[in-house]
């Protein structure tokens, strides 16, 4: 199952192991996207960075 | 979900005991006083601060008991606060100072002597860290801080820069044991792995582990990371993390870091740990 980058449309393959919510970065523009759904299989651009992120 | 959340669900998957159910935070709303959760522990892991600690007190007034205890996110997420609680604790740490205005902060850094580190109270990753050698550059910090930060970017945290020699310490605390411990290095004075500090294994000696869960009770105990400096008096405490990011260290120190975690975790559902 595939899915485009939504900011530069490269395609993206699922991985078996992958889960709703996982963050991963577009191997074509490094774009920080996130795994909306597994079927179908959606990406989004991830949440941008906030002051309180972190550890 | 980071690395690490997807670490801690494999674990969870060789736990088969173990029913999870993923929370988004971005998801919930809470109705204070009136909400039941049929969950035996929630095992905060957030990115979001602010978002952590709030879920974690809303969990709690629920009857949940969490994994941190809402004081604990409390306390770590704010450098103040836990440099109040190492000092309360007789914890050793670097100098720090804190000051509400540029004037008093200016005066505070010209007392310490450069250079100083002046660091939000709230942030993580090494993201907004100034280290400050001399009075002009601490004028102009200071200054921009007052007119284009936040009003919490006015609490100045001031600490005495530690020469750290290219590295510091990282020491993961587990309930009442210290599992494993890292040294993060780079050539900048900033080593944070999320600034590209390299990682290595570093034995947990009897001076770190003691350091380490000293720090840990300083701040209320359960899963904790502190950053230490190596100093020629001895190790000293930086932070204390408690939603700690571990992916690179897994691999490093050969300890099951994330299974350590959701162990912890199972026995706080089944009450056989207190938090």
């Amino acid at each position: 199952m595939k899915a485009d980058c939504p900011v530069c449309g490269a395609t993206i393959s699922r991985q078996i192991d992958m889960v709703v919510g996982e963050l991963l970065e577009c191997t074509d523009c490094g774009t920080e996207l996130e795994v909306l759904s597994l079927t179908p299989f959606v990406l989004a651009e991830a949440p941008q960075e906030e002051e309180d992120w972190g550890e | 979900m980071r690395k690490d959340e997807k670490l801690i669900l494999e674990a969870f998957t060789k736990r088969p005991e173990a029913e999870v159910v993923l929370v988004d935070d971005r998801a919930i709303s809470f109705n204070i006083g009136r909400d039941r959760y049929d969950y035996d522990v929630v095992l905060e892991r957030s990115i979001n601060h602010s978002r952590a600690f709030h879920a974690i007190r809303l969990y709690e007034s629920a009857g949940i008991p969490c994994v941190n205890r809402g004081d604990v996110a409390r306390i770590c997420g704010d450098k103040l606060l836990t440099s109040i609680a190492l000092a309360d604790h007789g914890v050793p740490q670097p100098e720090v100072r804190v000051a509400f205005t540029e004037e008093s902060a200016l005066q505070a850094m010209e007392e310490m002597g450069y250079p100083v580190v002046l660091k939000p109270a709230v942030g993580s990753w090494g993201r907004l860290l100034s280290k400050i050698n001399d009075r002009d550059a601490a004028e102009t910090v200071l200054e921009h801080k007052t007119v284009l930060g936040s009003y919490h970017h006015s609490i100045f945290y001031i600490q005495k820069y530690v020469e750290k020699r290219g590295r510091d310490l990282r020491a993961f605390v587990v309930g009442d044991e210290c599992i494993g411990a890292i040294t993060r290095s780079s050539p900048h004075w900033i080593t944070n792995t999320a600034r590209g500090g390299v990682t290595s294994k570093y034995p947990v000696t009897p001076e770190l582990a003691d350091l380490a869960l000293r720090a840990a009770h300083a701040v209320g105990g359960g899963v904790v990371a502190l950053d230490a400096f190596e100093t020629p008096d001895g190790l000293i405490a930086n932070e204390v993390n408690y939603t700690m990011e571990f992916k690179n260290s897994v691999e490093v120190t050969g300890v099951d870091i994330p299974g350590r975690i959701v162990d912890f975790a199972l026995r706080a559902a089944r009450g056989a740990v207190a938090v």
